[in-house]
């Protein structure tokens, strides 16, 4: 034993009931939850990491400037789909981590791990997509790294990136910051980016093809920020969707939250699909959606502020933080009036038999 | 979304909810088959606006909580050689076989595959001549037509290298083990409409008759549930028991004769194994002698062995509506999604994930 480890009692490994990794650790829901707690948080924690926020905020030395920090890594098959790739699907994935927390995005690197045979035409029009993407958002690529790894090590290409931005304003926006009687926005209807990758990968035609939602969501928090909106929370509702977002935030804040089912905007095409494959789209993953938590002295003026912008015209109030109710529970009004609690999604959503 | 919203509409529904209270003078039990229909019920809230006098129990149309483990051990044991390649529908995965289910043989290198429609297994067995390309097939009357189409298409286009593992089964026998039990309190059934689509619902006329008990043929929105209780209701009050079509827009009494066809071309009826409830005579359907070479559990020389349930489950009881999820001593502590110690904890259409997803009252949610 190395004598400059301490002793202690714990177990070095996590207890974990699964002697290995499942597909599901990574799906957004309860397992991805579990593998973040005890195998990432047990082992990294620290402040800025135990804010549990879409990136971590902190001030460099002496500085007075608040900085967010984060990273994200793209696997997605196929790498392009009705409405993106998985070039510009990195750029915004990372812009809105960053614009989450709040944040003005900056500066962006980006990793590349490139399967042998994968056809150099295909890797120009992921990094030209990834190129248009940082430049409609407004932010640079400065740095990055290229990996070849044998033919059969990599699904063709996985990207990561990384992003800073800089906080300029008062606002403490985080899960901690959520208060009863907040109201709850979102910027557009959901389940489309989910939809679209399984109707391609899945090989299910539909009359039109369903596009990804995936945009840089930056402009449009800047613009409730600009406007003076009182913000307390946004997250962007990525793997695991709408219910699994409320969740967490419920679960850090300590709060009860109720949504209404009428009020959740999903497009036609979108519900059809979930519909026909057994999928709820409440837990379906979007790429340029939001949910903000505001005051509610400020909801009107932020619903409309987001639906004056090109990414949040189908903006809508869904719902409310509870003055009473069991603190981490998230509920819905069903459209038939009945009440139902939202859970986290446990597993992957697999379609279902009949 | 047309065709859908107006069977969600809230008005109506509690016309609906008003008009069931109106004619209900005596309390009654009704069990609804279909995994779907308990979803619908547990998700929208349906009981919370049906009197306190009914009571709604969940039966067994969940074809994923009554597939024996014995053959999910089958299926991860066929999953497990190297030259063969198990596809199924995604629901089956997550289901407890004696030591492990279909994700984690996955996760130990076994080619498991998530196909939508059983006919897509054949592609796949074209694309790999040289493996052997299984097909899981479970479920009811409804899945019956396309998995027959799978093997009738098989033959017909020659392809040697796929097979069928088959765990078929049938509605009409489980409603009758259910009336005939002694502990059974069911008084009237809300039947499946998708299955009723295929086979149509004169075989279920004898069975109103014999037991007296009253069935409506349903569908899976709120508002064909909500009528279906009050047509079930209603025959209660009546002293009647009929079979009714409250489905009329999809089920024919005949129901779909080109379906029938095809699934009495493939398969032949044969008792069969229910988990939880034990073998049930003329239960299931098998596939003919004509078949037999598509027949998975033929192929791989696989014979029955010592398949094992946790000894906590009461699926059993819960799958014959004799008691609820939530009655269950390890419902939501020791058995949850991610730690099923049975299969109405992780099928879609299995009545306690549809307690646990949906309701929980008594147990604390976990901090993020």
């Amino acid at each position: 034993m190395d004598p400059a480890t301490p002793f202690t009692l714990s177990c070095p490994i996590p207890i974990s009931d699964y002697p290995t990794v499942l597909l599901a650790h990574g799906g957004g829901g309860k397992l991805s939850h579990m593998l973040i707690e005890k195998i990432m948080l047990g082992a990294f924690g620290n402040p800025a990491l135990d804010a549990r926020h879409d990136g971590a905020v902190f001030t460099l030395n002496g500085s007075p400037a608040r900085v967010a920090f984060t990273t994200d890594s793209y696997v997605i098959h196929p790498l392009f789909f009705p409405g993106g790739d998985i070039g510009s699907l990195a750029v915004h994935g990372t812009v809105n981590d960053l614009s989450m927390c709040g944040a003005r995005p900056l500066y962006l690197s980006a990793g590349f791990i490139i399967e042998e045979g994968l056809p150099m035409d295909t890797l120009w029009r992921v990094v030209q997509s990834m190129q248009q993407a940082a430049q409609h958002a407004g932010v640079q690529i400065v740095t990055g790294d290229t990996k070849v790894v044998d033919r059969g090590k990599a699904d063709g290409l996985f990207i990561n990136t990384a992003g800073v931005g800089v906080i300029e304003h008062d606002l403490r926006i985080a899960p901690q910051s959520v208060r009863p009687g907040d109201v709850l926005l979102v910027n557009g209807d959901l389940g489309r980016h989910g939809m679209a990758i399984m109707a391609v990968r899945e090989g299910l035609e539909f009359e039109s093809a369903i596009e990804s939602d995936s945009a840089p969501l930056n402009g449009l928090v800047q613009a409730l920020i600009d406007a003076g909106i009182e913000i307390h929370c946004l997250r962007d509702l990525t793997r695991g969707g709408l219910a699994s977002a409320l969740n967490e935030i419920a679960g850090v804040a300590q709060v009860s939250i109720s949504i209404e089912e009428a009020l959740i905007p999903v497009r036609d095409d979108v519900r059809a699909a979930c519909e026909i494959l057994g999928f709820d789209p409440l837990y379906v993953a979007n790429e340029g959606r939001l949910v903000a938590f505001v005051g509610a002295q400020d909801a009107g003026r932020a619903l409309e502020i987001l639906q004056a912008h090109p990414l949040g015209r189908g903006a809508a109030q869904i719902g409310s933080v509870n003055a009473a109710g069991r603190p981490g529970l998230v509920t819905l009004r069903s459209r038939i009036g009945a009440s139902r609690i939202v859970d986290m999604m446990s597993g992957e959503q697999l379609p279902r038999i009949c | 979304m047309k065709y859908l919203d107006e069977y969600r509409d809230a008005e109506t529904a509690r016309q609906y909810a008003q008009a069931i209270a109106r004619i209900t003078t005596q309390p009654w039990t009704i069990m609804e088959i279909c995994g779907g229909q308990t979803h619908a019920i547990v998700k929208f809230g349906i009981d919370e606006l049906l009197p306190a006098s009914l009571t709604l129990v969940h039966g067994p149309g969940c074809p994923v909580c009554v597939t024996p483990v014995d053959l999910i051990d089958k299926a991860i044991e066929i999953a497990a050689r190297p030259d063969t390649i198990l596809c199924s529908f995604g629901d089956m995965l997550r289901v407890p076989g004696t030591r492990r289910d279909l994700l984690s043989a996955k996760a130990a290198g076994a080619d498991v595959r998530i196909v939508y429609s059983p006919t897509d297994c054949l592609k796949i067995a074209r694309d790999n001549p040289a493996r052997q390309v299984v097909f899981f097939a479970v479920g009811f009357e409804t899945t019956a037509p396309a998995n027959a189409m799978a093997v009738y298409a098989a033959r017909q286009q020659g392809i040697a290298n796929f097979s069928m593992l088959v765990s078929h089964v049938l509605v009409p026998p489980a409603m009758e083990a259910i009336l005939s039990a002694p502990q059974n309190q069911v008084q009237g059934f809300l039947a499946a409409g998708h299955v009723c689509a295929v086979m149509g619902y004169t075989e279920y006329e004898p069975i109103a008759q014999r037991y007296h008990t009253p069935i409506v043929v349903t569908g899976f929105e709120p508002l064909d549930i909500l009528q279906g209780v009050y047509m079930c209701v209603r025959q209660l009050e009546e002293g009647r028991a009929e079979v009714e079509n409250q489905y009329t827009r999809v089920v024919r009494r005949e129901g779909n004769p080109q379906a029938q066809k095809l699934i009495h071309e493939v398969f032949e009826i044969g008792p069969r194994t229910w988990r939880g409830i034990g073998e049930i005579p003329h239960s299931g359907y098998a596939l003919r002698p004509a078949y037999a070479d598509f027949d998975a559990e033929r192929r791989f020389g696989l014979t029955a062995r010592g398949a094992e349930e946790s000894g906590e489950c009461i699926a059993g009881l819960v799958l014959q509506g004799v008691k609820k999820p939530d009655q269950c001593p390890a419902f939501g502590t020791r058995c949850t999604p991610e730690h099923p110690l049975g299969a109405p904890m992780v099928s879609s259409e299995g009545a306690c994930a549809a307690y646990y997803l949906y309701r929980r009252p008594a147990v604390a949610p976990a901090r993020a």
